[in-house]
């Protein structure tokens, strides 16, 4: 059947069971657009702002792994994409973004609305196309999928230019693709056998042992075996930033995330550990504080799917190239069907040690000082979502609280942008997690200087009826900004101060939602309460008016080792 | 210690291939020599002759993160093993006087020819290793280097191995 290149993309879509579509129109893809509007299988959302089209599209991939599917314009839409897909491409989330470009005669010409979309976004994806003939379209696209979501995921741009969305060929979808410099199952998905034996070898040596968990697992759907083999071992498990919820944090061998606000016992556990079984985890910089100093007593073994992680900032003593899940499950295996296990008394006095480390309660505050205290909010969000919300945030401070207090049991439920730190993440990123979950709790825990730099898709929430809850910790100012300012510029706030903020009660009231503004900590569980309660149809966002230099700890500063932490 | 590598490799010949292995490099500050790239007899494929320096560690990743990028389809580290070494060089120089016959004995020491001739200068072509190239030109001395054109290392392993698809 012939189709016009339009109508093989949209159809391209529905054949990668794609059901919705995150967007906006403009010149360069308005035939798609028309497309789109004759068909009923693949649902578009009209986003305000193309960053929030990508961060929608992320939010809906990191909740349910599966890709985030994106339509911008040509120049300004792409542009504007950009934020969105460097920060999936930072956190190796699967999507695939398709923007229009000006047609092929007018490539090169400095044409209206004309980027090299290409080019600009080279450095920040998995692989990008430029489509040059409507014959490789669905091709491309078929390419763009595979590519997104096997071996270590990633965004992908598929750049469509105008003329060739109008013109018509041969349409069928391909059933396989081979892409011969691509092989994201070599080496060998469960891992080298040799390696895996020696890293079971070195694991059942340890005394000390120490297990160190990221975003790799998530991805990898491995919570499963990851729970079984910390179990089956008794070792501690650390999650990092991004791999929070891969183990439950209600488990007495959770010890908590680790790294700059990382807890006490998770970051003490990692410098005295003898063994550390690093899984789907990338040793980066704000998990290992100063390189010199990390683990200098441990022998570590690496699970990841990208080689190219492994030894890039740690050597590592066994590295094993896989899949995370079917690796762990290798090594379950292997433990399984042998007698031998980690010396006992050993074990017993590391978590003594490890227990007394525990014992110092790095995260205590002082809840009793009149004044609403940000982690306070966090404890009791997850005490009315019962722990069971997914939760999105923004960058910052509140971002840490969230990580720090809400206790993630479950993975895909923590949603936010560790590596590359996107401020306006978290709203937009609420909107992807509730449509890909319609009756699901969704919490977007944010700041007033971060929410505002996405704000105006509580329009988008009002058109879709996504009823998010905006949990805006509002202390007026750019609260980690001003926490380093208050440590390390002898308190001189240049610019942290958030001056002119607007009534978000009212704000929220003008887009048609319910707003709330919480001033005593007495009244902190009321709002929650009605935001899932009598309010859960509706969007809420409730502004706390929290303690305004409330500090994140502990803290490591930069420079320092994971044994020197400032505690309070 | 730094020292130097010369990666060979195979690449997809599509439009933006080079950018994204240039751009590598840049992105990730690693350090790049030289760099020369054409099509092969296979014309789906381009060979393209990497330069660098670096640690044992960062050459590592240089490898890693290539063999990351989807149009890299092959690659080696010629100087793992026995390889061959070429790099052409195209030189103008100063030749009045005693330099000519001196130029002209130099060339062939170096194994070299004179291309082009005036009444001032040859033009030199000489086709080595790097290092015979540098030593070339630092053995003119007082001779005056008017133009040097060099194409970059190119190099193929020694032996029956071969890199192919």
């Amino acid at each position: 059947m012939e189709l016009t290149g339009a109508e093989i993309v949209v159809q391209s879509l529905i054949e990668e069971g794609v059901e919705h579509l995150f967007g906006y129109p403009g010149g360069a893809v308005l035939h798609i657009y028309d497309a789109l509007e004759q068909q009923e299988k693949l649902q578009h959302i009209l986003v305000r702002h193309e960053q929030a089209a990508t961060h929608a599209a992320d939010g809906y991939a990191r909740s349910t792994g599966k890709p985030g599917v994106v339509l911008v314009t040509s120049g300004p839409g792409a542009t504007n994409a950009v934020t969105g897909i460097a920060t999936a491409y930072m956190d190796s989330i699967p999507m695939v973004v398709l923007t229009g470009q000006v047609p092929r005669a007018l490539i090169g010409n400095d044409a209206f609305q004309e980027v090299d979309s290409v080019g600009i976004t080279r450095p920040v994806v998995k692989h990008n196309f430029l489509v040059e003939d409507i014959k490789d379209l669905a091709t491309i696209i078929k390419k763009a999928f595979f590519l997104a979501t096997t071996g270590r995921p990633g965004p992908v741009v598929v750049d469509i230019p105008k003329d060739i969305t109008a013109q018509k060929t041969e349409f069928s979808y391909p059933r396989e693709i081979n892409i011969r410099s691509y092989s994201p199952t070599i080496p060998s998905i469960k891992g080298h056998s040799a390696e895996l034996k020696k890293a079971y070898e070195l694991i059942m040596e340890a005394k000390k042992p120490m297990i160190y968990t990221g975003g790799g697992v998530i991805l990898s759907n491995a919570s499963e075996q990851l729970i079984k083999f910390a179990q089956m071992l008794g070792a501690p498990v650390t999650n990092t930033l991004m791999g929070l919820g891969a183990y439950p944090a209600n488990d007495k061998q959770f010890v908590g995330m680790l790294g700059m606000h990382g807890t006490y016992e998770a970051n003490m556990s990692m410098h005295h550990s003898d063994v550390l079984i690093a899984i789907g985890a990338r040793f980066d910089d704000r998990v290992t504080g100063n390189l010199e100093k990390f683990c200098p007593d441990a022998r570590i073994v690496h699970v990841d799917i990208d080689p190219a992680s492994i030894s890039k900032n740690v050597k590592v003593d066994v590295a094993i190239v896989g899949d995370v899940g079917e690796v762990v499950g290798e090594l379950n295996k292997l433990i399984e069907a042998s007698d031998q296990r980690m010396e006992s008394s050993a074990l017993a006095s590391w978590w003594q040690q490890i227990e007394e480390w525990r014992a110092q309660d790095c995260l205590k505050y002082n809840a009793n000082t009149g004044t609403i205290k940000p982690q306070f909010v966090i404890e009791k969000l997850h005490e009315v979502t019962k722990g069971d919300a997914f939760v999105t945030s923004d960058v910052g401070q509140h971002q840490m609280f969230a990580a720090q207090y809400y206790g993630f049991n479950k993975p895909r439920r923590w949603i936010n942008s560790g590596g590359l730190g996107t401020m306006g993440f978290g709203l937009p990123a609420a909107m992807g997690v509730q449509l890909a979950h319609p009756g699901a709790q969704v919490a977007c825990v944010t700041g007033e200087g971060s929410i505002q730099m996405c704000i105006q898709e509580l329009a988008t929430c009002t058109q879709y009826g996504l009823p998010v809850k905006i949990i805006n910790l509002n202390n007026g100012f750019l609260g980690m900004v001003r926490q380093w300012q208050e440590f390390f510029y002898d308190r001189r706030y240049a610019s942290s101060y958030m001056d002119s903020l607007p009534d978000f009660v009212a704000l929220a009231e003008a887009y048609g939602h319910v707003g709330i503004r919480v001033d005593k900590p007495e009244d902190v569980v009321p709002a929650l309460e009605d935001a899932y309660g009598k309010y859960k149809d509706r969007v809420v966002f409730i502004d706390f008016m929290i303690d305004r230099e409330e500090n994140v700890y502990p803290m490591i500063p930069a420079g320092a080792g994971l044994n020197e932490m400032i505690l309070v | 210690m730094k020292q130097k590598h010369i990666i060979s490799l195979l690449l997809e010949n599509e439009s933006g291939a080079l950018s994204r292995v240039a751009g590598l490099f840049s992105a990730r500050a690693y350090n790049i020599e030289s760099l020369s790239v054409a099509p092969t007899d296979d014309e789906t494929l381009s060979r393209m002759t990497i330069v660098t320096s670096g640690t044992e560690e960062i050459v590592e990743q240089i490898i890693k993160q290539l063999n990351k990028l989807v149009d890299v389809v092959k690659l080696i580290d010629l100087t793992e093993s026995e390889h061959i070494e070429r790099e052409l060089m195209l030189a103008k120089v100063e030749a009045i006087g005693a330099a000519r016959d001196e130029v002209k004995r130099l060339v062939d020491i170096f194994h070299g020819r004179i291309v082009d001739v005036t009444d001032t200068t040859y033009t030199v072509e000489i086709s080595d290793t790097g290092e015979k190239l540098d030593a070339f030109l630092s053995s003119l001395s007082s001779i005056k280097i008017h133009e040097v054109v060099r194409s970059g290392a190119i190099g193929i392993t020694n032996g029956e191995n071969v890199l192919a698809c």
